[in-house]
């Protein structure tokens, strides 16, 4: 899908956000940025967005330009929703500023929330929802294009565990579903290693990618009890630990 | 506290400085035509209710056409400062000039300039009311959360959408919050416009009356006219701060 090389990027204050970044990410992929504060983890993911743009190396995209609007899903760690707006509003809001009519637009809206598992909330504002259903609005919001690209940055780093965890286990049967790609930036251990087919290790100071290591649990929710679960979490925990401490 | 007790302490604390305002008044023999009590000057009132609130008309509707003015504007120049620097770079100066110029010393300047009473009475109470409506509309403008204005950027949501859909609708507190800051302004800039039209110019608002009253020794009258505006004040701010709940309920708070 796409290709990154050599990418850098040095933010106005000297800050070094990223140096030397080379990705290849496949078709269908689940990858997962993972890294403590500062390792550029966010700012990758806004230059693949194309929110930001990189001062050395390339992005390259399979299908030879950039992707149009709607061909890629965000979902940033707060909802950011339209505190205004319901539910069903805010998923619409893609569509509208894509220019969708509102009849078929708000369909596909209340599919998506469906989708969610918020049938029923359609006409909820924001405010009147948990944090952990307004993220499900929000990733409802994203996927309501049918993007083949969904970047999400830390979005379940404000929730509860046991919310976190229920959201993980259905973005996981999402993903399953649509088959679309997945860049997920994490600074835990464990939600790289239960979600991500590829978990990429990332140091700051300048950011950087550090290692990366493949995993081959079964994307299902049983994983967090099996044992490989554990042996996974112990392996990314070593080589994130050996990664810092050089 | 009870809460009967903190609910009515205003009104009560009132009454009290009224009994006591008029017991000062009856028992050092202080004459009407220095400091009238509560109870002549409310005989002053009913003796001539109609001249009064139709003076206090006259003064409201310069406020309230004022009000329009100053909002519309201020939503006009909001609107234009968000969306062009150069228009950044031309208005705010001169909004600010427009500040913290005194009305007074100026609005001898616009009477004369305009010649019309009513539109220079207008055109006062704007300059005195605009900026709070058009410097609250403006950080309105500019209150959006970056992560939505990414999310429209991402959807190639435009500046004219990103403006209706994202930036109106959360200036829409503020704007409302401004304007009842103006509010209050506009009267004040409408009176201290009377005040310096004096008789001169559009002889009928309660400025005037308070001055005519003033020259006649009708002090009672002149206090009375002074309880009015204060009233009109009262009932504007909640008037519009009733507006500002409303809507705000209506949107579901934030």
């Amino acid at each position: 899908m796409l290709r990154l090389s050599g990418i850098g990027r040095r933010f106005p204050n000297g800050t070094e956000a990223l140096r030397d970044v080379a990705l290849d990410i496949a078709d269908g992929d689940f990858l997962a940025l993972l890294g403590p504060s500062g390792c550029g983890k966010s700012t990758l993911l806004r230059l693949i967005a194309g929110l930001d743009q990189p001062d050395a190396g390339r992005l390259e995209w399979r299908d030879g330009h950039p992707p149009q609007p709607g061909e890629i899903g965000f979902v940033f760690q707060d909802a950011t929703l339209l505190p205004w707006a319901t539910a069903e509003e805010n998923v619409f809001l893609p569509l509208r500023l894509r220019g969708f009519d509102a009849a078929r637009g708000m369909a596909e809206a209340r599919a998506g929330l469906a989708r969610v598992g918020l049938a029923g909330f359609e006409h909820v504002l924001p405010r009147a929802l948990s944090g952990g259903m307004r993220m499900r609005v929000s990733i409802a919001r994203a996927l309501v294009t049918r993007p083949n690209l969904l970047l999400m940055d830390e979005p379940f780093a404000a929730l509860d565990e046991f919310t976190r965890h229920r959201l993980q286990a259905d973005l996981l049967t999402l993903w399953r579903d649509l088959g679309c790609t997945v860049v997920f930036v994490t600074h835990s251990i464990y939600e790289a290693s239960f979600l991500a087919r590829r978990i990429v290790l990332m140091s700051p100071r300048p950011g950087r990618i550090v290692r990366e290591i493949a995993s081959s649990l079964t994307p299902a929710p049983e994983t967090r009890l099996d044992p490989a679960y554990a042996a996974l979490v112990a392996e990314v925990t070593r080589a994130m630990e050996a990664a810092l401490g050089a | 506290m009870r809460p009967w007790l903190l609910r009515t302490a205003p009104a009560l604390f009132g009454v009290l400085v009224l009994i006591v305002w008029e017991g000062a008044v009856r028992v050092l023999h202080i004459p009407p035509y220095l400091f009238p009590g509560p109870i002549a000057i409310v005989g002053a009132f009913v003796s001539d209710p109609v001249g009064l609130l139709g003076s206090l008309l006259s003064t409201l509707i310069v406020t309230f056409v004022a009000l329009a003015v100053a909002a519309i504007l201020g939503l006009a120049m909001a609107i234009a400062v968000e969306v062009s620097a150069l228009a950044r770079a031309v208005v705010q100066p001169w909004a600010v000039i427009l500040q913290v110029t005194p009305i007074v010393a100026i609005a001898p300047l616009i009477i004369v300039l305009v010649g019309e009473p009513f539109v220079s009475l207008v055109v006062c109470a704007t300059i005195v009311a605009f900026f709070p409506v058009f410097a609250t509309t403006a950080a309105g403008l500019a209150s959006a959360p970056p992560e939505l204005r990414d999310l429209f950027r991402l959807y190639g949501g435009g500046r004219w959408r990103t403006l209706r859909l994202l930036r109106l609708p959360a200036a829409v507190p503020y704007f409302l919050s401004g304007l009842r800051i103006s509010g209050g302004l506009a009267l004040v800039g409408a009176v201290v416009a009377e005040f310096v039209a004096g008789s001169g110019g559009f002889a009928s608002g309660l400025a005037y009356r308070i001055l005519e009253a003033g020259y006649r020794l009708e002090i009672p009258r002149m206090f009375a006219a002074l309880v009015l505006l204060a009233l009109a004040g009262i009932a504007i701010n909640l008037g519009l701060g009733g507006l500002e709940r409303l809507v705000m309920r209506a949107r579901g708070g934030a």
